[in-house]
């Protein structure tokens, strides 16, 4: 089979690159050339006995249960990736700073993770940084990606909608720069940044030419924060210039929500800021069925997260084997497209989907009555149809 | 009353617009006054067919139209002519039609203008399906209710270095507190059940965490009223899927910009949708919050479903509940009949043909 | 065209060149000052986005060109998915037969975005109007790529006349010859300029320099025709004096131009690292492709402040052997492999690089141009074997 051969090679690099310099983020501007010039802290994921490693974070709530059925998926499938489990939560006190250095650690080997929602708890301590927020920030996972499309055979409002929603995520309202700065009245800044625009506007378009994409459209708010939200629409239009093959719109935030509830089919490829992009992800996800179907996923330039596209932690229902897995595990197929595993990757999407397009097995947010388990158990029994009759 | 009849009320109706003279008309019971602010584009219009169904009904009402353009007052301050600002203070009740926003035009908006003028602090908005108009949803019946006053509309931004803007969301106790008892104190006059709280606490810790505490705190006082606290991306993603599950839904400035157009849009659009405005010391003005639509405007093609509805709103707000009821009903009636509706929602009819079934509705009622 | 005119067309050349007005405009807008990485080259303003890099996969921009062009491109692709490179390929094609200019801008945008591209020859067709300008050329200077550089190494497995050559040539590439400035300024009298400037002079000689310190060369061999063009040779000849003067651990030579070839030719291991001017650079780089056994077999890199393009050495579109499939991938695949190297995909890029030179040296599947009778196909497939085996024993070991 072609994965012996992905059995990667490059198992000598492991020690080389032991040593890691602390998180480069790229400058915006660095050359491109003469690259070796740059303390290089790129070198190539040490993937021992040929197998490819993946840093695994449950998270809270259902998380758990989901990663269960994605590795389960993936024995049947006989996927050649091994996972490294993290335990990170904030509300049973799993959280610390050690904890967060040892997925960063493991970050930085295998440059890839697949991760459940990490519940923040709404009573701060102190700290206004989740453990989330911290998470994405040392990675710089600064791109967010939900691909919105319709599972074909699960009818909701509206069908065989295809829109792909970008989200910077780490700066804007999620700046945690907060103070109370007379008693009763409480600041909250939003922070803005020409270089984060810029390259969030570039990671756009360039998904969007990677996918074919045709059109890009920037929400915003841009007639009342002028300045803020201004400056976010003039990145975009500036590297809009240089993909003279992509058409360019902007739309202001609230008429897009109106829009996409009334009208979802005009829009192709959606960027924005981080609280927009939290509310038109969960919209979007909303559309075609909810935080149980719809995968997502977080860039940064050396790291990638596998996530679901509307990231809840479900806990009323931890236990009680009723989550969808289905996000989770389109969001695991996608995992392996990127790590060049296309084989297994369409092996497990394409049983999710002929799961889903027979319709018999399905779970309660869908309208079903089926279990995680039996979903997975389906999917299973799907990957390899042929065989079976 | 036929299509001339119609045009010559508008005709009338700008006449007055221009010459600031007070229309009168003696319903004989107690008169109560309310300021029109017809507005632009269409606004006229669709104000004119309000005014033509308020008389059907006999709305005990007494139009004062005002004109708002924003001048310059003493000091430099922008500011809302005086004449309807006066007109604002008696009759504390305001009906406005779309205004046009200036672009660059060196003063701010008159939404803005007004809402500071009157400091209208809360924004309701009730989005109810109408039935005959066909969306992708049904049976949505909820309320948004939004702080209007601050928030990430402070207006504070500023560029710290060259590339690096800093906007400032601003949460009060006190702004919250009024919103928040706002919102319980509705729903208990409107027969609601439940209250939620849309926040964003989880990332914004202690300003919306403030906002939070205020609505937990007025629940309290309201032992009849059901109160629950909701992450707005949670709302949104239930929103679009399960409308039916939401009653009264209460939030800061930005998160009720979006998403009451986001609820106006599960019923129809900002065409179907009222809007009113609730401000300090008793003022409410209640507006239509669609654009101005100046590419049909005096065309007799405009719907003034969002304005009448926002209309019937404010006679429920005067405590004028009967002739509130015959108007709405008349309205859906006539929008469920098919037969007589403009072409946004689906007929051939004209503005005035639309109006005048109305009238007809409302006289027969 | 009037002398004046092309006069005023240099002036234009000799500004850091946009073409188009629109990327002027846009490095306006991005422009904040930059440092640049070395220091000396600080030249535009001009502010590039980041490289097309996400969650540590890059984008590449690819133009088949024309000729065997497209067929390499694919064996490169096959051969990048097979050892689960984690780079992508953003295929822009650019129709040579178009007098329009809109495919090769379109190619020139992709390659700022991306960054980096891997190109095959775009054949300028001399049938065309003298001013349709060669797209290849076009994209040089457009993306300022001054430093051509090709390695040319014997192959142990293959029978040439003379061994263990190891030569770089480093090869200004935006001026010169190359300036596409030519007028008939009376009937029958054609003017054909050739610009050397100063800075440019400075900045290869130092790319010349630097390079081979960084690789532990220890000469520099300038060439030229500074004995008949006094000045602008002269001025080239003096800038590499200039820089050489701050690497005294490098030996300076220089060489004229004929004499070179000859001793290219007669005595090819006296020379390390070269450099020199446009057209000297096209003549001296196909000789030393010639040397180490043809067209077939050399990469070549184009390197600028902030875009690289990497294609064959000898930048040919090898017409005639297209669709046959026997030309050979060497060449490109090793282009490739610089290619990663750029990209620091290190890993990658000496994993398919051992395996090509084993099948060439140790395997000595051949294709007709070095001797043999292996087809394209049958190179790329020892070469993917390679690879699996190399890959295969490595796992036993850990």
């Amino acid at each position: 089979m072609a994965a012996a051969v992905r059995t990667a090679v490059l198992a000598a690099s492991k020690g080389i690159y032991a040593q890691w310099a602390p998180v480069l983020r790229r400058p915006f501007c660095v050359s491109a050339s003469l690259q070796h010039q740059i303390t290089s802290n790129q070198g190539d994921a040490a993937r021992a006995d040929g197998v490819f490693k993946v840093t695994m974070i449950p998270g809270d709530g259902v998380g758990p249960e989901l990663m269960t059925a994605v590795k389960e998926v993936f024995k049947a499938g006989d996927v050649p990736v091994e996972f490294e489990e993290f335990h990170l939560s904030e509300v049973q006190n799993m959280a610390s700073d050690e904890k967060l250095e040892e997925v960063l650690s493991s970050m930085k080997k295998n440059r890839v993770a697949l991760k459940g929602k990490i519940y923040t708890p709404m009573e701060y301590k102190g700290e206004l940084a989740s453990f989330e927020m911290r998470l994405r920030r040392k990675l710089d996972l600064f791109a967010n990606v939900v691909h919105v499309n319709s599972l074909p055979g699960y009818k909701t409002r509206h069908n065989n909608l295809d829109l792909v929603i970008i989200r910077e995520q780490t700066e804007g309202e999620y700046s945690s720069l907060e103070h109370e700065s007379v008693t009763g009245v409480i600041e909250c800044l939003k922070i803005i940044t020409r270089e984060k625009s810029r390259r969030i506007a570039k990671f756009a378009f360039d998904y969007a030419t990677k996918k074919s994409r045709s059109k890009v459209t920037a929400v915003h708010k841009a007639n009342i924060m002028k300045l803020g939200d201004g400056l976010f629409l003039q990145s975009c239009q500036e590297v809009a210039q240089l993909y003279p093959k992509i058409k360019y719109e902007t739309m202001i935030i609230d008429n897009c929500c109106m829009q996409l509830v009334q009208n979802p089919y005009q829009f192709d490829v959606l960027v924005m800021p981080n609280l927009y992009g939290n509310i038109i992800d969960n919209l979007a996800a909303g559309l075609v069925g909810g935080a149980g179907v719809v995968p997502g996923e977080s860039y940064s330039a050396e790291y990638a997260v596998f996530e679901t596209g509307a990231r809840h932690p479900f806990a009323q229902a931890v236990g009680r084997n009723i989550a969808n897995p289905t996000a989770m595990l389109l969001s695991s197929a996608n995992m392996l497209r990127h790590l060049n595993l296309e084989y297994h990757s369409s092996l497990i999407s394409e049983a999710v989907r002929r799961v889903i397009k027979s319709g018999k097995v399905r779970t309660r947010d869908m309208g079903g009555y089926c279990t995680t388990s039996d979903l997975v158990k389906s999917v299973i029994d799907n990957l390899h149809p042929l065989h079976q009759r | 009353m036929s299509g001339y009849a119609w045009r010559s009320t508008v005709s009338r109706a700008l006449s007055v617009f221009k010459s600031q003279t007070t229309v009168t008309r003696n319903y004989g019971s107690v008169i109560k006054t309310i300021t029109l602010i017809p507005g632009d584009g269409i606004g006229p219009e669709i104000s004119s067919a309000v005014m033509k169904i308020f008389d059907a009904a006999k709305v005990p009402v007494h139009w004062e139209e005002r004109n708002v353009t924003a001048i310059k007052g003493p000091g430099g301050k922008w500011m809302i002519p005086p004449e309807a600002k006066e007109s604002m203070d008696k009759s504390k009740i305001g009906l406005k039609g779309p205004l046009k926003t200036p672009i660059a035009a060196g003063h701010p908006s008159m939404n803005l203008l007004l809402r500071k003028t009157f400091d209208l602090y809360a924004n309701v908005r009730p989005c109810v399906s109408i039935e005959g108009y066909k969306t992708a949803y049904s049976d949505v019946d909820l309320v948004t209710i939004r702080e209007n006053t601050e928030g990430e509309y402070s207006g504070i931004e500023h560029v710290i270095v060259d590339g690096v803007v800093q906007s400032i969301k601003l949460i009060t106790e006190d702004a919250s507190r009024r919103i928040a008892e706002f919102a319980f104190e509705y729903a208990r006059s409107n027969q609601r059940s439940t209250v939620t709280a849309v926040h964003k606490a989880n990332i914004m810790r202690m300003s919306d965490g403030l906002f939070l505490k205020k609505c937990r705190e007025v629940a309290e006082n309201y032992k009849d009223i059901k109160f629950t606290e909701m992450y707005l991306d949670t709302v949104c993603l239930n929103m679009v899927q399960e409308p039916t599950q939401f009653d009264v839904l209460v939030m800061p400035n930005l998160y009720g910009d979006i998403l009451s157009d986001l609820c106006a849009g599960l019923i129809g659009g900002l065409g179907v949708t009222p809007s009113g405005n609730i401000g300090a010391n008793g003022v409410a003005i209640f507006e239509s919050v669609h654009g101005t639509a100046p590419d049909i405007a005096g065309k007799d093609l405009a719907n003034p479903t969002a304005l009448l509805l926002s209309a019937v709103m404010m006679l429920r707000h005067m405590g004028l509940h009967e002739q509130s009821r015959k108007i709405q009903t008349a309205c859906y009636d006539t929008i469920q009949d098919k037969k007589v509706v403009t072409k946004d929602l689906g007929g051939n009819a004209k503005c005035s043909e639309f109006t005048d079934e109305i009238c007809r509705r409302v006289r027969d009622l | 065209m009037s002398p004046s005119s092309s006069m005023l067309m240099m002036s234009k050349l000799l500004k850091p060149v946009f073409l188009q007005s629109r990327v002027v405009n846009l490095a306006q807008v991005l422009g904040v000052p930059f440092s640049s990485q070395h220091g000396k080259t600080v030249f535009t303003s001009q502010i590039i986005p980041p490289p097309a890099r996400y969650g540590g996969r890059h984008t590449v921009t690819m133009i088949p060109g024309d000729g065997i062009g497209p067929e390499l491109l694919l064996n490169v692709r096959e051969l990048f998915r097979f050892s689960c490179v984690p780079v992508d390929f953003e295929v822009v094609n650019v129709n040579s037969s178009l007098t329009e200019e809109d495919d090769i801008n379109n190619a020139i945008t992709a390659i700022r975005r991306n960054g980096v591209a891997l190109k095959g020859n775009i054949e300028t067709n001399h049938t065309m109007p003298p001013s349709h300008k060669s797209r290849n050329n076009l994209l040089r200077t457009s993306l300022d790529l001054y430093a051509n550089v090709i390695h040319c190494r014997s192959m142990p497995g293959l029978q040439t006349r003379h061994k263990d050559i190891d030569i770089i040539i480093i090869r200004e590439n935006t001026e010169g010859e190359y300036s596409s400035l030519e007028h008939e300024s009376v009937p029958g009298v054609v003017e054909s300029l050739k610009i050397i400037t100063k800075s440019n002079s400075l900045r290869i000689a130092e790319y010349a320099f630097k390079l081979a310190r960084e690789q532990g060369r220890k000469k520099v061999t300038a060439v030229h025709k500074a004995n008949i063009m006094k000045l602008g040779d002269g001025l080239f000849l003096q800038c590499c004096k200039e820089v050489a003067a701050g690497y005294p651990d490098i030996t300076f030579e220089n060489m004229i131009v004929d004499n070179t070839t000859m001793q290219l030719v007669s005595r090819p291991n006296q020379f390390d690292v070269m450099v020199m001017p446009n057209l000297y650079g096209n003549v001296v780089s196909n000789v030393c492709a010639g040397l180490v056994g043809g067209p077939g077999l050399v990469p070549g890199a184009n390197y600028g402040r902030d875009y690289a393009v990497f294609e064959t050495a000898t930048r040919n579109t090898g017409k005639s052997i297209a669709s046959k499939n026997i030309a050979n991938p060497t060449a490109m695949l090793l282009a490739s492999c610089m290619m990663l190297d750029h990209l620091r995909l290190h890993d990658y890029a000496t994993l398919i690089r051992n395996a090509i030179f084993r099948t060439m040296n140790e395997t000595r599947m051949h294709t007709p141009d070095v001797g043999g009778l292996a087809t394209t196909s049958e190179v790329v497939q020892s070469i993917v074997k390679l690879i699996q085996e190399n890959s295969l024993h490595r796992q036993t070991v850990v």
